[in-house]
Formats: structure tokens, C-alpha cells, sequence
């Protein structure tokens, strides 16, 4: 077979079409000398990309999954829960799937070097979690709701209030970064992050809802998200062609 | 359930990727750096204007000797940060060969996955090795690119281990995949 084919070189970016963003979006202005420029090369999924690695086993600390129980003090901010399940796209829950989130505090600040906005650091919040999803496939943790925070994007620029989400799949094809946002935020018009994805229904699927049932009383407020994961559908090589 | 559910889209990892996924789960060191198998892994992440990437993160995904992923003895899975003006390290081993769904093998090479500020999405290559000519040569991920393609794909030896540098954009851009 020739490459043309096997449907390798200078197809543009089929995977998960609809769904990611592109790799090109010139509003987020950090992309602009990141973003790769050529058009991806579609290869098969061969038994490298239908791995992948598993943690299932890791030696997780309960204190991993309540951000507000890692330091002696408690953080200051609204306590919030936030839980969901991780679902393969046929709707099965995926056990055992390690969670890594990170987030900044409620002020709106990072526990990072790089962060210098003038908002104070809590010494009582790290802004880092982890967990194992259950064998219902969910996630759990305890937080508070990381603050509003500007970035030099654009002038008066500042991000919806997010937690940062690493998902590792079923397979190396699977692995997903991605952000949970939070309802109703007034700032999603104009976040070019946000609105890199561009089909509306896929950009819903970022936002949590408040659930009152998930909600502890007199305690914390609960959001639900759930997260959907899944490569690429077809691999053209697996399907020669006749002639 | 007749209808997929729809997938979760990607966002940047953002500059403050360090705090959550640079911790002490998963190493840099895929086996003991002084195991005699060891082969070291060191390349930058180059933005379009030839910059240091140093808020990136690589992670790598590749077969023990045997071509066996996931193995109990070697997991296989690796992550370095760029912090140091883009340079990242790795210590890990020659994997073998991985069967090819149309049929044979696939020559030796490691799965590279990159998360950063700027990538609203990861973006995927591969690292090939630059001592296996002939089986790189038969290669058919590699044989469907261009030359220039494929050379960004096949590691340098140099100061008795890789160097594998990474460029996102520019003539001579990493060569990515959709997988």
C-alpha cells in the first residue's frame, strides 16, 4: 500500500473532531509560537497507543482527595465538594482511573513560582489533590472554589474560575488535561481557553452543576461533573482498501 | 445505551502544571538510573521562535525489552518538567519491537506526549533510535513521512545516550500525530 492509502500523511486533525479545540486558536495568545503549525499525521492505533499506563494500585493518601485537611490550619474560601464519575463513551464506568487535579487558592492564586498576581498565598492550601475512582467509576474530592484570577491574555483578562483535571483512560490515546469550570460563570464569554472549543454543546460538557444532593449540609457545597472518555473512533489502516 | 456519550474536550494544562502532575507518583527514572540497561533520554522543548519551553511537561510511554507494555517489572510510563529552560531527562531502556496491526513488527520506539501552556490540547509524536537502521528503515509509521519528517522523529546519540530534541513549530517542527 501506498501512504495516501493508509490515510497517513496530511490529513488534518481528525481526533476527537468536535470535541478538542484546535491546536491553532491565535485568541489564546500562548499558542501562537506553541501551537503546532502542520497538519498532524494520522497513524493506526497499534498496541503503544491501545496501552497504557495504570495506577490503580498507587498508594493513595485519603488526605490526597481533601485539599482542606493537607496543612494543620484549614484554608479559607468556600468549602466545596466536587464528585463525579469517569465513564468510557458507552457509558461504562472506569475503576481504578487515578484523578490528578490542581487549582488556585481562593484568592485566586497558584502555590507556584511563576505566579506572581498580587493576591496572598493561604498557607493552609497546597491546591493539589489526587484519588482512585471507586468501582462505580467516582471521584471525589474535597476543596475550596479557586478564586477569579487575571492573566496578562488580553487587557482586562481573567479566567473563569476552573480546577485543573488529568485523566489517564484505558489506553495512551485516552490520556486528557483538561479544566472543570463552574456554573453560571460571567466570565465564559470571554475566556478564549474556554471558547477554543468550539462547538457549544461539547464547551457544556466543562461546566459542573451544583447539585443540593451532593451538597453537605451546613458544611460544603457540591458540584457534580462527570468526565467521558475515548480516542479516536476509526484508524483508516485497520480497514484496507480493495484494490 | 444506544447513543455514545459525548467525550469530555481538552484544555491547556496551563502554566501551574508542575503543582498537580510533577509529584512523586510518577518518575523521570523509568528503572534504576544505575541499572547497565539504562539508556538516557535528554532533549529540549522548543517553542517557534527557538525558545526553551520551561512550564511544559513530557511524558513517555514505551515497551520493556521484550515489547511488553505494562509489565509489573516495568511499567513503562515516565514524566519529566521543562523547568530548566525546556530540558527534559529521562532514564529508561532500549523497548523491543511492537507488532504492527496489518501484520510484522515495528521498529524500537517510545511514545512522547506533551502538556504545556500554549497547547490546548497534548500533542503526540514518537522517538525512534538512531542505531536501528534497518529496522527503522522498514518502519511503516516512518516510511510514510517525508525524510525531513522522519528525522525529527529519530534521536541524536550523543554523550553516550539520546538527545531527542522536541520543536513545536518551524521548518524543522516535530513531526505529531493523531492517534
Amino acid at each position: 500500500m501506498r501512504p495516501a492509502e493508509r490515510g497517513f500523511a496530511g490529513v488534518d486533525d481528525a481526533t476527537r473532531k468536535g470535541v478538542d479545540p484546535p491546536n491553532d486558536y491565535p485568541d489564546y495568545v500562548g499558542t501562537r509560537l506553541r501551537a503546532p503549525k502542520q497538519p498532524l499525521v494520522i497513524i493506526p492505533a497499534t498496541e503503544t497507543e491501545l496501552t497504557g499506563p495504570a495506577y490503580g494500585e498507587s498508594a493513595i493518601e485519603p488526605n490526597d482527595a481533601d485539599l482542606t485537611r493537607q496543612h494543620d490550619g484549614e484554608p479559607l474560601g468556600q468549602r466545596i465538594v466536587v464528585e463525579g464519575r469517569v465513564l468510557g463513551s458507552d457509558g461504562r464506568p472506569l475503576r481504578g482511573q487515578l484523578v490528578e487535579i490542581w487549582q488556585a487558592n481562593a484568592a485566586g492564586r497558584y502555590r507556584h513560582a511563576v505566579d506572581t498576581h498580587d493576591a496572598p498565598l493561604d498557607p493552609s492550601f497546597s491546591g493539589a489533590g489526587r484519588c482512585l475512582t471507586d468501582d462505580g467509576g467516582r471521584y471525589r474530592f474535597v476543596t475550596v472554589k479557586p478564586g477569579i484570577y487575571p492573566w496578562g491574555n488580553h487587557p482586562n483578562a481573567w479566567r473563569p474560575a476552573h480546577i485543573h483535571f488529568s485523566l489517564f483512560g484505558r489506553a495512551f490515546t485516552e490520556r486528557l488535561v483538561t479544566q472543570m469550570y463552574f456554573p453560571d460563570d460571567p466570565l465564559f464569554p470571554f475566556d478564549p481557553i474556554f471558547n477554543a472549543v468550539r462547538d457549544e454543546a461539547a464547551r457544556s460538557r466543562l461546566v459542573s452543576a451544583f447539585d443540593i444532593e451532593l451538597t453537605e449540609p451546613d458544611w460544603a457545597l457540591g458540584f457534580r461533573w462527570d468526565i467521558v472518555l475515548g480516542g479516536r473512533e476509526a484508524t483508516p489502516l485497520e480497514e484496507p482498501h480493495d484494490d | 445505551m444506544t447513543e455514545p456519550l459525548g467525550l469530555t474536550p481538552s484544555q491547556t494544562a496551563g502554566p501551574y502544571l508542575s503543582i498537580g502532575l510533577l509529584r512523586d507518583l510518577v518518575p523521570a527514572a523509568l528503572l534504576d538510573p544505575a541499572d547497565p540497561r539504562t539508556i538516557r533520554i535528554r532533549g529540549r522543548l522548543l517553542d517557534g521562535a527557538g525558545d526553551g519551553v520551561g512550564d511544559g511537561l513530557v511524558e513517555i510511554w514505551q515497551a520493556d525489552e521484550a515489547g511488553r507494555y505494562g509489565t509489573e517489572a516495568f511499567p513503562g510510563f515516565g514524566r519529566s518538567g521543562t523547568e530548566d529552560g525546556g530540558r527534559f531527562e529521562f532514564a529508561s531502556l532500549r523497548p523491543g519491537r511492537v507488532a504492527w496491526p496489518a501484520g510484522g513488527l515495528q521498529a524500537p520506539h517510545v511514545a512522547v506526549g506533551i502538556l504545556a501552556r500554549g497547547l490546548l490540547k497534548r500533542v503526540v509524536t514518537r522517538l525512534y533510535f538512531p542505531d536501528e537502521v534497518s529496522a527503522n528503515a522498514a518502519d511503516p509509521v516512518l516510511a510514510a513521512l517525508s525524510p525531513s519528517q522522519r528525522e525529527t522523529l529519530v534521536a541524536v546519540a550523543e554523550d553516550g545516550g539520546l538527545r531527542f530534541d522536541i520543536r513545536l513549530q518551524g521548518p524543522a517542527q516535530t513531526t505529531f500525530f493523531a492517534v
